[in-house]
Parts: structure tokens; C-alpha cells; sequence
């Protein structure tokens, strides 16, 4: 495992580093939102941080809190997953409003399925590629899956892939609304813990 | 008594005094829930994945199905339990998210189905202790709230697109 695979070795000015990193990213991605919708965004100030893996399901507002998750994987240079979350009636509105924009068939759930994975793979691309601008270091997402379910549920997907030598995740959450629509949702980036070299050297904070 | 003590990922508790065990939305986790309704002490495991593989894990041993079932029998005969009386009943192991198809060719990842994988490796273990498999509610594409009343061996089930139903 390579080194900083045991995550009590990651300092707070890691830690801010990659929230920074994350802030960028969050904020191309809202404009990316933005311009599809037409709406101005609210921004979160993101949080980086690592937590044990019992409480990655709280993410949402609870492990039972009914959610859309639209969840990639990302490989290259610093490996991990890319989760956006909406509570459902978040979900259904922000779909909605993506079909409406482009043409007439609302309300069937297949059809805002695919809406939600295209908005996703949008946003997730802007939010990557500024990564990538800012790093240098190449992020290659994987198509989206998509589920509506219990948070806890969708949230366990990203602790399989992140967390099976290590008892804590490293989790960069930016929370985003649109204004006046009622619509929250989370961006939330979890960066392989033990692959994290190249980004924290990248950001000028590397391991010691 | 009535009390509802939370178990969540890769956690494991027990209880000898008719305690109500609960994992809440169980995706590709398994709940795997062990009791000996003579002595009416039970155990829950939240198990995460497959095969410890020699990683440690002693302080989370409830994170993968081979430590997690041995621990929890190990404890609970410390409970009082008798070896041989011991009953199993598992809920989870969903597949939450369908692959992606341009990653059909590489599904030979260690992570895919990854929940059918789960629901194995607590089956190889459950035989390889001896230990009945009395109830099952495993598999689809859901996730499962389980509570269960460990002195009695009842689980309740509940998702949210198929209600709440009994093990």
C-alpha cells in the first residue's frame, strides 16, 4: 500500500488542500448547472473530510432518507468515486426541469432517470476536468449507475469501493440549491485513500 | 428494553437481555443475525465485504463475512449461548447500482456483485460453523432497514419499495 494508506497520516493542511480542490471543482460544476438550467446556484462551502466508515451513511440526512444517487467510478491518476445525491422530490424536480428545457415528456421515470444521469455525468465531468486542470492529473469517470432508494444504501456502493483495507473514507462534499426551486443536492468526491500521492504533490502538500 | 441499539457498517453488537438490534439501509451489506432462542441472546453483524483476505481487522472484525461470523459466535457463547443451539437469518446484499456497460468486460473487479458475494461468503462460513440458515431476504436491486429482537429470533424487514415483512 502506498504510503498515506492509513488515513491518521493525513494532515489538516492535506485536508484543506483538497477541499480548495473541491471548492473549484463544485464551482465549475455549478456553472455548468447553472447554464443548463438557467437558474443561479447556491454553493456550499465544501467539506473535506475523513470519516469512519459507520457514518458515511448519515451523509444524507439519515440512512433511510429516501434518495436519487447517480454514482461513478473514476480511474487515472487519483482513482476513487463521484456521487451526486438529491432527496427524491429534489430528484424529481431537477429532472423535470432538464426534460422541460429540452423537450416535452415529463413525469415518466424512465425518461428523468436518463435526465438525472446526463445532468450527472455533466456536472461530475465540470467538477473533474477542473480537477484535472488544476492538478495537471488525468480523472476518467465511468458511465453513471443509477438508483432511487434508501441514502444508507447507495452510500454503502461507495464505501465498498473506497474502504476495504481502511476504516475510514475521505469524503469532498460540496452541498448545492437552485434558487427558488426547492432543489438540494449534494456533489460529493471520494478519492481512494492510499492512492492520494500525486494529488496532495500536485497541490504543493505532499506526504512528508 | 424497548430500546433500538444501531449497527451500522462494518460494526457488531450483541445483546443477552432482549435488546432490539437495527442496520438501517442495508444496500450490498449483509445483516447477518445469530441467536440461541433457548437462552434468548442474539448478535447483529453488518458485514461490508466478502473475504478478509489476512487484512487486519480485529478491531472491526463485523466488516467482513469470515471474521464477522466467527467473532459473533465467539461472543455470543461468551453471552451464554449455547454452540449448538445457534440459529442464523441474513437480510441485504443487494446489487444497488447495475455496472456500467463499458465496464461489463472488467466486471471481474473484486467489487462486482458485490452483495451476492456477501450473501457466499456468510453461507460458507454459516456451514463451515454449523451454524442453520433459518431465514433469508437477500438479493434484488433495494435497500433493507432490519430490526431485529434478539430474544426472540424475529426480524422485521423493511424497504421502501416492498413494505415490511417478517423473517
Amino acid at each position: 500500500m502506498a504510503r498515506g494508506g492509513k488515513s491518521g497520516e493525513l494532515s489538516a493542511r492535506q485536508i484543506d488542500a483538497l477541499a480548495e480542490a473541491g471548492n473549484i471543482g463544485a464551482g465549475n460544476a455549478s456553472i455548468a448547472l447553472s447554464q443548463m438550467v438557467g437558474k443561479k446556484i447556491g454553493l456550499s462551502v465544501p467539506r473535506a473530510s475523513l470519516l469512519p466508515l459507520a457514518s458515511v451513511p448519515e451523509l444524507a440526512g439519515g440512512p433511510e432518507v429516501p434518495v436519487a444517487g447517480i454514482y461513478m467510478r473514476v480511474k487515472g491518476d487519483c482513482p476513487g468515486s463521484i456521487l451526486l445525491l438529491l432527496e427524491r422530490e429534489s430528484a424529481i424536480s431537477l429532472a423535470d426541469m432538464m426534460i422541460a428545457s429540452s423537450m416535452s415528456v415529463a413525469g415518466d421515470m424512465a425518461v428523468r432517470k436518463s435526465a438525472l444521469e446526463e445532468t450527472s455525468s455533466i456536472l461530475s465531468g465540470a467538477y473533474l476536468n477542473s480537477l484535472g486542470e488544476l492538478t495537471g492529473l488525468f480523472f476518467k469517470p465511468s458511465v453513471p449507475g443509477f438508483a432511487m432508494d434508501m441514502a444508507g444504501a447507495i452510500l454503502e456502493q461507495v464505501l465498498v469501493d473506497a474502504a476495504e483495507s481502511e476504516d475510514h473514507v475521505l469524503m469532498v462534499e460540496t452541498a448545492f440549491e437552485i434558487s427558488g426551486q426547492l432543489i438540494h443536492g449534494h456533489l460529493v468526491f471520494f478519492p481512494d485513500l492510499g492512492t492520494l500521492d500525486a494529488i496532495l504533490e500536485r497541490l504543493g502538500v505532499p506526504f512528508e | 428494553m424497548s430500546d433500538v441499539v444501531s449497527v451500522g457498517v462494518a460494526e457488531m453488537k450483541v445483546s443477552d437481555d432482549s435488546g432490539t438490534l437495527a442496520s438501517y439501509g442495508l444496500g450490498s451489506c449483509v445483516g447477518v443475525a445469530i441467536y440461541d432462542p433457548l437462552r434468548k441472546v442474539g448478535g447483529l453483524a453488518h458485514v461490508m465485504l466478502p473475504d478478509s483476505r489476512g487484512i487486519d481487522c480485529e478491531e472491526t472484525p463485523g466488516k467482513f463475512a469470515d471474521t464477522a461470523v466467527s467473532r459473533l459466535v465467539d461472543e455470543l457463547v461468551e453471552l451464554g449461548a449455547r454452540r449448538t443451539g445457534l440459529r442464523c437469518k441474513i437480510a441485504g446484499g443487494s446489487q444497488m447500482f447495475e455496472i456500467p456497460s463499458n465496464n461489463q468486460r472488467k466486471a471481474k473487479s473484486p467489487h462486482a456483485h458485490i452483495g451476492a458475494r456477501n450473501v457466499e461468503g456468510i453461507k460458507r462460513e454459516l456451514e463451515r460453523l454449523r451454524i442453520p440458515l433459518v431465514g433469508e431476504d437477500t438479493g434484488g436491486n433495494h435497500g433493507r432497514t432490519i430490526k431485529f429482537d434478539t430474544s426472540t429470533g424475529d426480524i422485521e424487514v423493511k424497504s421502501i419499495y416492498h413494505g415490511i415483512s417478517s423473517l
